[in-house]
């Protein structure tokens, strides 16, 4: 292609300040970008109602793109149901006898832990299920890591909630439209959970990666304590996240921790469970989970700096 | 085999009833079709593509730097900031990031495009390539300025991505030029 004759357009005074004040405009638009992106640093909740807007609008797409997709990955089971259903029927009515037993044995016994805890003047320790709703969204293209929720205000979400699906804990509600909520990953670089682990209750911080991991940082600062395969559960200390939520098992060591993979991956999550904010309990928590106390509370506030 | 196809004529020539002469493209759709298709490359983002480390290009830059390349006197100058805030809203970014990232390229391309007369289809690639990692690498960065910066390392797999698959949206938008301008 020959040479673009806009450098310079002949001797038209009109054509080439035209051109002088394209650049002059578009350097003001970068320097507005700056502006924007230092305003939406230092104030990250300010521009959450333009977001919002954003996120419902492209919410039905999605929902429906995501309905499709989950029909035809389920059509392959469905149909194979048909096929076997008598052997599973007769089996599933076999397991449903044994389990009767068990069931009852189960419900005195709630309702004997239940008895206890009043007689010990203890409150429910346990977190409570706000709403269930799908993942249908997450930000594929940024190291922010951001998941839509089809659930919004109008089920009763709220910011700051902790979200789990049945494999463990996904991560908390960022902010909140009328049908739909976003969610701050597990994976965010500034997402921090107190986690501990599940063998013997090892205090540590959980912190996004960014590229689907997360890093655990022992709060004891030492010798490295991990080891590979260890299993990470939230010991809800500093309140939010109720305690023995799995969160993710140990791939590798680091200098000062180790890096872990949650066990909730955003891409088999097709469920998730919003839950009633954690408050711990009044009464003094166990040693070793003091110093950890200190450090959590910045994650029960809102986000930002 | 005597008898003739249905209709002989190439598909250019079908409009039998249709005058050929003095017909004219619909300027709202030449002026439409390139900036509808960039604000839904950078509405792409919404489906419900799960992942967990950030994969997805950055595709309406992409498309923006392909319609600069092909038309660089398409849209004016400043056009890299509305369509970076239009970005912003959808790709979880802080505001403001791709207002500036995109004005950025756009300058950029626009000082290239004025520098480099005659230019090939290796070094627009090339091109188009440094502004994609400038703008990824920027993204991250600006994201990291509050929090932890994520470093380099999950970035690659997107970079890569988006390097080789520029090559597959330059063809997209000289298909969509070739139609939005037919008559």
């Amino acid at each position: 292609m020959a040479p673009p004759p806009n450098r310079r357009p002949g001797f038209s005074r009109k054509a080439q300040y035209g051109i002088f004040a394209g650049y002059v405009l578009a350097v003001a638009g970068a320097f507005a970008g700056l502006l924007l992106l230092a305003v939406s640093l230092f104030d990250p909740t300010g521009f959450a109602a333009l977001k919002t807007i954003g996120r419902e609008a492209t919410a039905p797409v999605a929902e429906g793109v995501d309905g499709g997709r989950r029909a035809v990955g389920g059509a392959g089971s469905a149909i194979a149901a048909y096929v076997n259903a008598g052997r599973k029927n007769a089996k599933l009515e076999q397991q449903v006898q044994a389990y009767r037993g068990e069931l009852i044995k189960a419900r005195s016994q709630e309702r004997e832990i239940e008895r206890l805890r009043a007689m010990l003047g203890l409150a429910r320790n346990t977190a409570e299920v706000v709403a269930v709703g799908r993942l249908i969204s997450s930000s594929a293209s940024s190291t922010r890591r951001l998941g839509t929720l089809s659930i919004g205000a109008q089920s009763g979400v709220r910011e700051g909630q902790p979200v789990r699906n049945p494999k463990g804990l996904v991560g908390r509600i960022l902010n909140v439209g009328p049908r739909t909520a976003s969610i701050l990953l597990l994976s965010d670089p500034e997402n921090v959970v107190p986690v501990r682990r599940a063998s013997d209750g090892l205090p540590a911080f959980s912190t996004g990666l960014a590229n689907g991991d997360v890093e655990i940082r022992a709060i004891n600062a030492g010798q490295n304590p991990f080891r590979a395969g260890d299993v990470l559960v939230t010991s809800g200390n500093g309140g939010l996240y109720a305690p023995d939520i799995p969160v993710a098992r140990i791939l590798r060591l680091t200098p000062d921790g180790a890096v872990a993979r949650p066990f909730a991956q955003p891409a088999d999550t097709s469920y998730a469970m919003v839950q009633r904010v954690f408050v711990p309990l009044e009464e003094a928590p166990a040693a070793g989970a003091s110093a950890s106390d200190a450090e959590g509370l910045p994650v029960v506030e809102s986000p930002g700096p | 085999m005597s008898r003739a196809p249905a209709n002989a004529y190439p598909r250019s020539r079908r409009r039998r009833y249709k005058s050929r002469l003095y017909r004219r493209q619909s300027p709202l759709m030449a002026m439409l079709v390139p900036i509808a298709s960039v604000l839904i490359a950078s509405m792409i983002t919404t489906l419900p593509i799960l992942s967990s480390l950030p994969l997805l290009p950055p595709l309406g830059l992409m498309m923006l730097i392909a319609w600069r390349q092909i038309r660089p006197g398409l849209w004016p100058l400043w056009v890299g900031a509305p369509f970076g805030l239009f970005d912003d809203l959808f790709s979880g970014q802080p505001i403001g990031s791709a207002v500036f990232l995109w004005s950025i390229v756009v300058i950029a391309l626009s000082v290239v495009n004025d520098r480099t007369n005659w230019r090939d289809y290796w070094q627009d690639w090339l091109i188009a390539a440094l502004c994609l990692i400038f703008a990824i690498t920027g993204g991250m960065l600006f994201v990291g300025l509050v929090y932890e910066p994520a470093g380099l390392e999950p970035l690659v797999p997107q970079i890569l991505l988006s390097i080789f698959s520029f090559p597959v949206f330059a063809r997209l938008v000289s298909m969509l030029d070739r139609w939005r301008l037919a008559a």
